[in-house]
């Protein structure tokens, strides 16, 4: 398995990402938003503010040449994973459904946070057990997920939510936290897996959430 | 030629940002029943025919300057 975590200008979490999949041994590369070359398996959008999170979060990135083949490369047998201002650039880019809106409280929020495990049949959280109680940090402003109530609807019945908030921080409609798209192979959750990977900085959660998508690809 | 577009949000859309403002305004002693926070943008084009300009405009909101999930936009020229 090849992973590949694109760098955007203001992109602040690629490295955190490309560190835990290091020590899990992953081959894994950075790629310069500027480069065309999809040539990995898993391809991570980082958090951050892309662009300066100008216009809207996540809608200058769409439009980056990195993306430019970001349809065909979902159509195949890989996995995207956003996490944050990538959920944002997910959304944009119409490959998960709904908006990121700001935060019902107008404030940034740097926490931990209890997310519920709604969906383990997926290739990011196999490891993890149905309504199972992780930790990951959530740190953002705009976090709070909108979809009209058709599109809610469908979310639910296809199974689509795969984290919810324990206890709703920012206002998200269903107390959505992370989505994955219909095909099951696209994800996008505003929570931090990355960050409670090692054990001296608090919680190690997250470690089964990258342990999942190796598992996948073997 | 120039375009004012205003963008702002559908409604139904929770605006926590026009909620603090309308507070601050309530708080200033202003009787006001409800704000709605939206972005004002202003591009200037090359001069073309009104109804291929409109066209145009139409195309940068629908494809890139709002997202249609949660934002409308309204938009007129000044020649």
């Amino acid at each position: 398995m090849k992973a590949g975590v694109v760098i955007f200008p203001g992109s602040n979490c690629d490295k955190d990402v490309f560190e835990v999949l290091k020590d899990l041994n992953v081959d894994v590369k950075y790629i310069w938003h500027d480069e065309k070359k999809l040539d990995v398996d898993l391809l991570v959008l980082p958090g951050g503010f892309s662009y300066g999170d100008y216009l809207r979060c996540g809608a200058i990135a769409r439009f980056s040449r990195v993306l430019e083949d970001i349809y065909d490369f979902s159509q195949k047998d890989k996995l995207i994973l956003g996490i944050c201002n990538g959920f944002q650039i997910l959304t944009e880019l119409k490959l998960l459904p709904g908006a990121l809106l700001k935060n019902k409280n107008l404030k940034f929020i740097c926490s931990d946070c209890n997310l519920i495990v709604e969906n383990n049949d997926t290739p990011f959280t196999r490891f993890y057990k149905r309504g199972e109680v992780v930790n990951f940090p959530i740190a953002h402003g705009e976090g709070n997920y909108f979809i009209d109530n058709e599109g809610l609807k469908r979310l639910e019945e296809n199974g689509q939510i795969v984290f919810r908030y324990k206890v709703n921080p920012n206002g998200s409609i269903g107390d959505i936290a992370g989505i994955i798209n219909e095909k099951g192979n696209v994800l996008g959750l505003m929570p931090h897996p990355e960050r409670a990977f090692y054990k001296i900085l608090g919680n190690e959660d997250g470690v089964r959430f990258f342990k999942s998508i190796i598992s996948y690809f073997r | 030629m120039k375009v004012l577009i205003d963008v702002t949000l559908k409604e139904g859309i929770m605006d926590p940002q026009g909620n603090a403002v309308k507070d601050g305004l309530i708080k200033l002693g202003y009787d006001v029943n409800n704000v709605r926070i939206g972005k004002h943008i202003e591009i200037e084009l090359k001069d073309l025919e009104i109804n291929k300009a409109e066209k145009l405009v139409k195309e940068m909101c629908e494809k890139f300057l709002t997202n249609p999930v949660i934002e409308t936009y309204t938009f007129r020229f000044e020649v």
